[in-house]
């Protein structure tokens, strides 16, 4: 062991000679210390994630089709909803941006590595056995957890075994990102090229450094919710119980006070990608670049005072109500600078449309939408006529899929040159993005009217008239779903068959890993630290 | 400003976090299946936690290693510092969820099962604290603050003492001060934890006071049981920096293992402080 210690020692001394020294087959996946390969480890793992929660969307579409119960059980359709959303926001999305911070930060900042590389390589191998425990609880007696994602209680407390494993596997999931987020800050704060002050850092990495600051804050208060369900559950304490002096409500509030900064957690990264992806396409540099900056941080901010939005139906002093409401407002001024900045970014620039553009394009209409449809429900008096409906599934899915799932498209597009040195078919990403923005639309537009018209969320059946736009819903996902096909394929195409890629194919790209680095990057980047001037 | 030194430790390929991920796994399922009645779960959780331990004495004992060996730079030891300072920090907001819970009870909860809409359902119930809720199953008597709770607080803030005194120590290359001190102050905190059980034991024989006595023992328990963890955590990082100084490691210019422990010390030690006069006190 002593031996290998040291020549890798040597090797980041920038000897070089000794590149891609790792153990073969599926040894050098499982003890890897090298940011690159966890990054792949991360998406590859997202990706998989995406299919699974996906094909739990596919079979709460397909019984949502028609009217009345058709292919599952209501108890199985509720433990559908939950390890949709439970899978899609911790397997899918959140490691999905854990990937890109892994292959890109130390690129981005002329960096060797990340901060703790050992302790990197944890963060991602704890997810599998996070993920197995989650689909380990649908076999258990009783089933999955049915409480919803949110695991309210008392629905929580009073569930089978399931909800156990899925708890274990929130305290893990939540110690992987932890240790995510130690290693992103202190790569950022500790290991930038000389010359890369924090003012001149990409917009990505800034996004992820405040990103890493929300996760290190709520993770653990999720911890301790979850912990409080399992004591209740087995051990006779009364936190969330009112016979014993507890309270169901205090569950929602440390819930969604790890919930709404959630949100940000999966939306701030994607906005650092689209920071990098709509400068490149535009040829000029990002407008506003120290205004985006304060943005996202006081996005951050105010999402720690703004929870209980998630709970006007729940009994609320009017006060209470007025507050989280005008809280609630004040982050459209900050997401408001970040929109206009974009779009001022693109403003009289040499604008094409490549993938990565159309994505980022595309997130720009959309998570506008979302954002807006947010608004709308901030308000108390709104939200307790459209509260748990499908006017809210629709406004979260805009954010997230429009929103962080496009932006992760934009971004395998934008750095797959990079990573591969392969260029992708762009005839067909386009269809990829095209085939996703129309489905996508189909799917959850229609959506909104079904949550005004009163058609309540995580049910199996419903009444005769909301049928037309359910079934239309239910294309729409379906078509979803298989475009999604398309991105395996492009990214296999690309690897196999691509053209080579230049060291800087997108014209408007100016971070180092661009002017700097080759492509592909090679296994170690960066061993001596680049001048930025 | 940073400057970037031109060379950083970077570790080669690792087993140890799969092997850990194996035994978190095992705990995990484990626990799930030991909690619902499966009688192998309790021997699913004894073997998680054995490989956990081989793998944390393995991985420590390799990091232990490396920084004897001289090869962590300056830039290194600063990421320890950044790493160790924000992992504290997640601590604190675990420890802030259960605070709150706490003070959501006694601020929110509480009086609202004792206003005029719940009088209806329980016409007896007085909403003071400490409270066991309106269908208290057995009266309990609550942990009085100026007993053993204060010699605690005695030992702890003690011991934050004593292990300043062994870094000074440390700081001035007296290698008998520093062993000294820092022995005493893993007792210290060995003597916080057995008045901690025995406290827990007299709750339990004496005063009716039980985890399951409503939100009081929620609280009480859950509480000062996750610090008292947090302290048996504290004493064995004690215990093993108190090895490596007597088998002379750590130079008065190096010893950042010394120093995070001493951080993660001070830090139970203000949980304490805060238990002390939120849970016990007042």
């Amino acid at each position: 062991m002593s031996a290998s210690i040291h020549d890798t020692a040597r090797a980041g001394h920038g000897g070089g000679e000794d590149h891609a020294h790792h153990p073969s087959g599926i040894m050098r996946w499982v003890m890897t210390t090298n940011h690159k390969d966890i990054g792949t480890m991360y998406l590859c793992f997202s990706f998989a994630m995406f299919l699974v929660g996906g094909l739990m969307a596919f079979i709460i579409r397909t019984e949502l089709f028609q009217p009345g119960l058709q292919f599952v059980a209501p108890d199985f359709f509720n433990q559908m909803t939950t390890l949709h959303g439970l899978i899609m926001v911790f397997g899918a999305i959140m490691p999905a941006f854990v990937g890109f911070a892994n292959w890109q930060i130390p690129m981005m900042i002329g960096a060797p590595d990340m901060a703790f590389p050992r302790m990197n390589n944890w963060s991602f191998w704890l997810l599998p056995p996070a993920a197995l425990l989650l689909v380990i609880s649908l076999f258990v007696p009783g089933g999955g957890p049915a409480a919803g994602w949110t695991m309210y209680v008392p629905l929580a407390t009073q569930m089978g075994p399931g909800m156990d494993f899925s708890i274990f596997a929130v305290h893990i999931l939540g110690m992987s990102s932890i240790m995510g987020s130690i290693n992103i800050i202190t790569t950022i704060l500790n290991l930038r090229a000389p010359g890369m002050t924090m003012m001149k850092l990409p917009m990505f990495c800034w996004t992820w450094l405040i990103t890493a600051y929300l996760l290190l804050a709520v993770m653990p208060v999720l911890a301790g919710a979850v912990t409080m369900i399992l004591t209740d559950r087995h051990f006779g304490t009364s936190f969330f119980n009112a016979a014993g002096g507890g309270d169901p409500v205090l569950y929602q509030h440390i819930f969604w006070f790890f919930g709404h900064p959630e949100v940000y957690i999966i939306a701030i990264p994607a906005f650092g990608v689209i920071s990098q992806v709509i400068p490149a396409f535009s040829r000029k540099p990002l407008f506003g670049y120290t205004a985006m900056v304060y943005a996202t941080a006081s996005i951050a901010i105010l999402s720690f005072i703004v929870w209980a939005h998630h709970m006007y139906t729940a009994g609320m002093p009017v006060t209470g109500q007025v507050y989280f409401m005008y809280a609630t407002m004040l982050i459209a001024v900050p997401t408001g600078v970040k929109v206009f900045n974009w779009v001022a970014t693109m403003w009289k620039g040499s604008l094409t449309f490549e993938t990565p553009m159309l994505f980022a394009v595309g997130f720009l209409f959309m998570f506008t939408m979302g954002g807006f449809s947010g608004l709308v429900l901030s308000m108390a008096a709104v939200d307790v006529q459209v509260h748990d409906t499908y006017y809210v599934v629709a406004h979260f899915h805009y954010v997230m899929v429009a929103g962080a799932l496009f932006s992760a498209f934009a971004g395998v597009y934008f750095w797959l040159p990079k990573w591969t040195g392969r260029m992708y078919d762009e005839t067909l990403g386009k269809w990829h993005f095209w085939l996703s923005m129309v489905f996508f639309n189909m799917t959850f537009f229609v959506q909104h009217f079904l949550g005004l018209a009163g058609m309540p969320r995580r049910v199996p059946d419903y009444a005769l008239q909301f049928a037309d736009f359910n079934m239309i819903s239910s294309i729409g996902s379906m078509g979803f779903g298989v475009s999604q096909v398309l991105l395996p394929y492009i990214v296999y195409k690309a690897v196999r068959h691509g053209a080579k890629a230049p060291q800087r194919p997108w014209d408007g790209a100016d971070t180092l890993e661009w002017t700097h680095l080759p492509a592909p990057a090679p296994y170690h980047s960066f061993e001596t630290p680049p001048v930025v001037k | 400003m940073t400057r970037s030194q031109p060379w950083y430790f970077l570790p080669g390929p690792a087993p140890w976090p799969v092997i850990g991920s194996t035994a978190l796994f095992l705990m995990a399922g484990g626990a799930a299946m030991w909690f619902n009645g499966v009688s192998s779960g309790p021997w699913t959780v004894l073997a998680g936690v054995l490989i956990m331990v081989y793998m944390m004495v393995r991985w420590f004992g390799q990091v232990i290693d490396e920084s004897e060996g001289g090869l962590y730079s300056r830039r290194v030891d600063l990421s320890f510092r950044w790493g160790m300072s924000w992992f504290i920090f997640s601590e604190v907001m675990f420890f802030a969820a259960f605070f709150g819970a706490l003070f959501y009870a006694r601020v929110l909860a509480v009086p609202d099962l004792g206003d005029l809409e719940q009088k209806l359902l329980w016409p007896d119930f007085s909403a003071s604290w400490p409270t066991a809720g309106p269908i208290a199953a057995d009266p309990f008597t609550p942990m009085a603050a100026w007993g053993i709770p204060a010699l605690n607080t005695l030992l702890l803030l003690s011991s934050g003492v004593t292990l300043t005194i062994a870094h000074w120590g440390l700081l001035q290359d007296r290698r008998g001060a520093l062993n000294l001190w820092l022995l005493l102050t893993i007792l210290l905190g060995a003597t916080f934890l057995g008045f901690q059980m025995y406290e827990y034991g007299h709750a339990y024989s004496e005063l009716n006071l039980k985890l399951s006595s409503g939100i009081y023992g929620s609280t009480f328990f859950m509480l000062t049981g996750f610090h008292g963890f947090h302290v048996t955590v504290g004493c064995i990082m004690l215990t093993t920096i108190w090895i490596r100084c007597l088998s002379g490691h750590f130079k008065p210019d190096h010893h950042f293992a010394f120093e995070g422990v001493a951080w993660y010390w001070h830090f139970v030690d203000v949980v304490w402080l805060l238990l002390f006069i939120f849970v016990y006190w007042i």
